[in-house]
């Protein structure tokens, strides 16, 4: 039987399981004379039987299915004769796809030395085996833990408390999934970062000033050098990332202000929703929106100014991010001012504040911790992304703090680096994982940053 | 003034009243028409309140309320919970300005100025009539700037002695002087629940307000800090008009010189405090006072 067939038997089982041990429940409530004389209700009985006869099958099936193609293929490997053992571990892949394929019927066999012939036999011969016997060992194993469960029930058996323990476990496992997920991508990130600091030195790619990672494939090709010196790429976040700010801080907290204490129930049931649409709208649609309307406005402006406005602009980048992250701050600040007790707002107005002045002088400062975190997270957002800056602030990496020129970003490098034919062994592509793991760094050291600051406030005002 | 020992009434044989199983309530027909019995009216009030109907939405909270508010006098107002006390005070300052559904009927002067005029600064009115909140509500500031918050925003002081000297006085008639005095510049939301009230009373008479309301202002305290409070209370009295909402009988006897009875958002007695506990002259009074009901 597949492991996808076996799955669903399994569930079957599952389920089968719990009937049972509700039913063995039941019944012995039935005899005691009712169900107040079970430690647990019926169905507790039930989830014991079924997490005993569910959950060790599926911790084999799922061992097995992970360890059973690599254990039969070294099996195969190991019937080989000597001559036709690969040596080094890439042949080794390639001779066992070569295998696996000829047992599938991928590769024809003609042409095939009659070695492999026989080992693409063995495979199919283990594989079938191993399938057999999974399904052996699985259904026993489900069915006998279904059996010593229901041989278990009695009433006094506190089944309430060990569902308890089990859902306790589940929960701990959920969370798990998401911490060693980020745990992944850091370290694998980090250890291609590792494979770049081998052929360019750390100091020269976090202090160098000049970014061209275009790599020489023949030694007497011009023009590409390959230096990847990144604070050019720097800048350029930071720039685009603070005109992003300056418009999305100022208009995203007075528009929060607005809808939380001066718009009337009726506008504020349709203006949130309508700001919040803006957080909707696909990055790719702001890019275009960037590239094709803002860009070329702002440079038809700057020259009616004699200004020369570059066509791709860190302006008007960062104008469209701006706009974008605009719901971010307005929402997350607008959820904390509504937070802020009444109490108070009365306290202030009872001293004769006007409305404006019980804002600024108590609401805000009350607020401020969670509106410090709404910045923090939105400067995150717009340090990382991406689509904008691809379409709108241009290739060139210039060493320049002048928002009127193309700047580019650390996340747009990132996407030329990796689109397209990669080859994983060169500077070029590996760079690409050295950028992103300075930019989770940044964000993260930003995030730990707003953490601090919410807590400090926390202490201090609560 | 040792009044709590007269309501030794409240001790009455339960068996010898009616139905006191609390489902049922004293059934006493109450109508429109019906006024308030005592001396609602006094001479040389501070507040008058003439008429007074107030609503939520259609709902009517207050219904024709007429009573004074003597200067440099404390009034408690006592009731069954839900009977528009806190309301009706809310009115006296118009804080109930802040609730939309809210609409107030009628004419309340303050030194014979409508408060609800249109030519009336409702900021300036609150600076006259300062409010003490149920629940303690410093704001997220020092203690210091909790005090200064009043004088800062009307400008009461020049410079920053004139503020300090400010911030002193009012820590000082508020009893909290000698216990925060060093560590004034700490939030004031780290002090205890009572210290917390005595430095909300603080920043409301910083800006030397003419009238205070105290809506249940010790309601969330323990009965030593409730003690120190009601201690404050009659010497604020001295300088400043009081106006309290309580649920404690023995407190309302203790600090006030005028008792004020609400009954399902009508007036029902105003007398003096003594004559309310000893000799109430409405049946209603005095249930509540015996504790029939409440």
């Amino acid at each position: 039987m597949h492991a996808t067939d076996l799955f669903f038997l399994l569930v079957g089982l599952t389920v089968l399981a719990f009937y049972m041990g509700r039913g063995k429940a039941s019944q012995i409530a039935q005899g005691l004379g009712g169900i107040r004389n079970l430690h647990s209700l019926p169905s507790y009985y039930g989830h014991y039987t079924a997490l005993y006869c569910g959950f060790p099958a599926l911790l084999l099936l799922c061992a097995w299915s992970i360890f059973e193609g690599p254990v039969i293929i070294g099996m195969v490997m190991d019937s080989l004769p000597s001559d036709l053992r690969p040596s080094g571990s890439v042949e080794y892949k390639l001779l066992a796809n070569k295998i696996s394929n000829i047992s599938l019927g991928i590769l024809p066999t003609i042409n095939q030395p009659d070695a492999l012939i026989t080992a693409a036999e063995t495979l199919q011969r283990y594989s079938q085996l191993s399938r057999w016997s999974m399904t052996a060992l699985v259904s026993s194993i489900a069915l006998l833990g279904l059996m010593w469960a229901r041989s278990m029930i009695v009433a006094e058996l506190r089944a309430r408390q060990r569902v308890e323990t089990a859902v306790r476990y589940a929960l701990f496992a959920c969370a798990c999934v998401a911490i060693f997920t980020t745990l992944g991508i850091v370290l694998s990130v980090l250890f291609e970062s590792l494979q770049f600091f081998k052929s360019v030195p750390v100091a020269d790619f976090i202090f160098g000033l000049e970014w061209s990672p275009q790599m020489a494939i023949r030694a007497d090709q011009v023009g590409s050098s390959g230096s990847f010196g990144a604070v050019p790429l720097f800048v350029g976040t930071l720039l685009v990332s603070v005109v992003a700010m300056f418009v999305a801080v100022p208009i995203g907290l007075m528009s929060a202000i607005y809808l939380a204490e001066y718009a009337h129930k009726s506008v504020r049931a349709y203006a949130k929703p309508a700001l919040e649409i803006l957080a909707g709208i696909p990055t790719v649609v702001y890019g275009f929106f960037a590239a094709l309307t803002v860009a070329p406005f702002l440079r038809n402006v700057g020259e009616s100014y004699g200004l020369s406005v570059s066509s791709e602009s860190a302006l008007a980048a960062g104008l469209v991010m701006g706009v974008m992250i605009i719901p971010f701050i307005s929402s997350l600040a607008d959820d904390v001012i509504t937070a802020v007790p009444q109490a108070m707002r009365d306290g202030s107005l009872a001293m004769g504040a006007t409305h404006s002045e019980t804002v600024r002088r108590v609401v805000i400062p009350a607020a401020l911790p969670g509106i410090v975190a709404g910045i923090m997270l939105a400067i995150s957002r717009a340090i990382g992304e991406t689509m904008i800056v691809v379409m709108a602030s241009g290739l060139a990496a210039n060493m320049t703090f002048n928002p009127l020129d193309s700047v580019t970003t650390v996340t747009v490098q990132i996407v030329t680096l990796l689109t397209g034919d990669q080859e994983f062994d060169s500077a070029k592509t590996l760079a690409a994982f050295a950028l992103g793991l300075m930019l989770f760094l940044i964000t993260l050291i930003l995030n730990i940053i707003a953490l601090q600051v919410v807590k400090r406030f926390r202490e201090q005002y609560e | 003034m040792n009044t709590s020992t007269t309501l030794g009434v409240g001790t009455l044989p339960m068996s010898a009243t009616q139905d006191v199983s609390g489902a049922g309530p004293v059934n006493i027909e109450l109508t429109a028409t019906q006024a308030t019995v005592g001396s609602a009216q006094i001479p040389n009030a501070k507040m008058t309140v003439r008429n007074v109907n107030i609503f939520y939405g259609e709902k009517q909270a207050i219904y024709d309320v007429n009573v004074d508010i003597g200067k440099n006098q404390v009034i408690a107002m006592i009731g069954p919970s839900g009977c528009g006390k806190s309301t009706f005070l809310r009115s006296l300052n118009r804080m109930n300005d802040t609730i939309d559904s809210c609409r107030v009927e009628g004419d309340i002067r303050i030194d014979d100025e409508n408060l609800y005029s249109p030519k009336l600064d409702v900021v300036e009115l609150r600076a006259r009539v300062g409010m003490v909140f149920q629940k303690p509500n410093p704001f997220p500031k020092s203690i210091y700037d909790n005090v200064a918050y009043g004088p800062k925003i009307h400008g009461l002081a020049d410079t920053r002695v004139d503020l300090d000297e400010m911030v002193e006085r009012s820590l000082r008639k508020a009893g909290l002087w000698d216990e925060v005095k060093d560590r004034l510049f700490q939030a004031g939301t780290g002090l205890s629940g009572g210290q917390q009230q005595r430095l909300c009373i603080a920043r409301a008479i910083a800006v030397s307000p003419e009238v205070i309301l105290m809506d249940e202002p010790c309601s969330a305290l323990d009965p030593i800090a409730t003690a120190r409070i009601e201690e404050l209370i009659e010497e604020l009295s001295q300088n400043f008009t009081i106006a309290i909402v309580t649920h404690s009988m023995q407190q309302a006897a203790r600090v006030s010189q005028r008792t004020a009875y609400f009954h399902l958002g009508r007036l029902i007695e105003v007398n003096p405090t003594e004559q309310v506990f000893t000799n109430p002259e409405h049946s209603l009074t005095e249930s509540y006072i015996t504790g029939r009901f409440g």
